[in-house]
């Protein structure tokens, strides 16, 4: 088996986190990880919180402890780090998978980019995560009761 | 060729996350507006209305698949996310030694939870 060259990661931690001029999709990509961490952050504490009621013990329900405004707000910004994670996820996909990045061209002057290509991509799943978003907002404020 | 592998069963796990964790969230967070699995009053994450859940084993099944695909998908990311370092190769190990552990550790305590919890409302929520 063939074995893959590695190369040192020369940016450290700012190649987590900085965009540079790499346009917008970028800097979308670096947000799509910190709401996945995020995500993974909540998550494995639900895990262990959501075990509980095995037991009995019901924290999250009127009068439990993760029922204080305080947990209710964190389960928003929860809801909506889903939101945006699982609809840019969307778009990382299709475009990993060599759709909504145009066909292959000659280099010929001027240039066209896959990059401007897939903008339309990102613009319609952010529109989607902002309705995702309003809906779980208006949930949240106790509007659809 | 093991990496890429473990790359598309990543992507995978998030298209089934996507469908279930959306049923999730519209369940719990927009219940508001759907009413979806809650039919007792209150809110959807109400004792009764989790005991409804539980007792169904449609959702018994979907929080053990759940559970598996969502700890394989954020442990892997982080994983991912880690190794862009360029780790020394002992140290890559024992990240990943440590996240299989994490993650079989909760997979097992979330396995448990959902079958007791299932056990316990089929026989009428003595939890």
């Amino acid at each position: 088996m063939a074995e893959i060259k590695r190369y040192d990661n020369r940016l450290g931690v700012w190649g987590w986190l900085g965009g540079g001029r790499w346009g917008i999709e970028r800097y979308a990509y670096i947000l799509h990880r910190l709401t996945g961490l995020a995500i993974l952050l909540y998550f494995l504490m639900h895990v262990v919180v959501t075990s509980l009621r095995a037991t009995g013990q019901y924290l999250w329900v009127e009068g439990g402890f993760f029922h204080q405004p305080i947990f209710k707000f964190g389960e928003f910004l929860v809801f909506a780090a889903f939101a945006y994670h699982a609809l840019n996820g969307i778009r990382l996909v299709l475009v990993e998978l060599g759709f909504a990045v145009g066909k292959p061209i000659e280099p010929i002057y001027p240039y066209k980019t896959s990059l401007n290509v897939q903008r339309p991509l990102l613009i319609i799943m952010m529109i989607l995560a902002a309705i995702l978003l309003a809906a779980g907002g208006s949930e949240f404020l106790g509007l659809g009761k | 060729m093991r990496e890429t592998k473990y790359w598309t069963w990543h992507m995978s796990a998030g298209v089934v996350i996507l469908f279930l964790l959306g049923l999730h969230m519209l369940i719990m967070h927009v219940g508001g507006i759907t009413h979806l699995f809650a039919p007792h009053t209150g809110e959807a994450i109400s004792k009764e209305n989790s005991l409804f859940r539980d007792s169904r084993m449609f959702f018994t099944v979907t929080y053990v698949l759940l559970l598996g695909v969502a700890l394989y998908h954020g442990l892997y990311g982080l994983r991912t996310i880690l190794f862009e370092l360029t780790l020394k190769p002992a140290v890559e190990k024992a990240i990943t030694f440590i996240l299989l552990v994490a993650g079989l550790g909760l997979f097992g305590l979330g396995t448990w939870a959902a079958i007791a919890t299932h056990a316990i409302a089929i026989a009428g929520g003595r939890g």
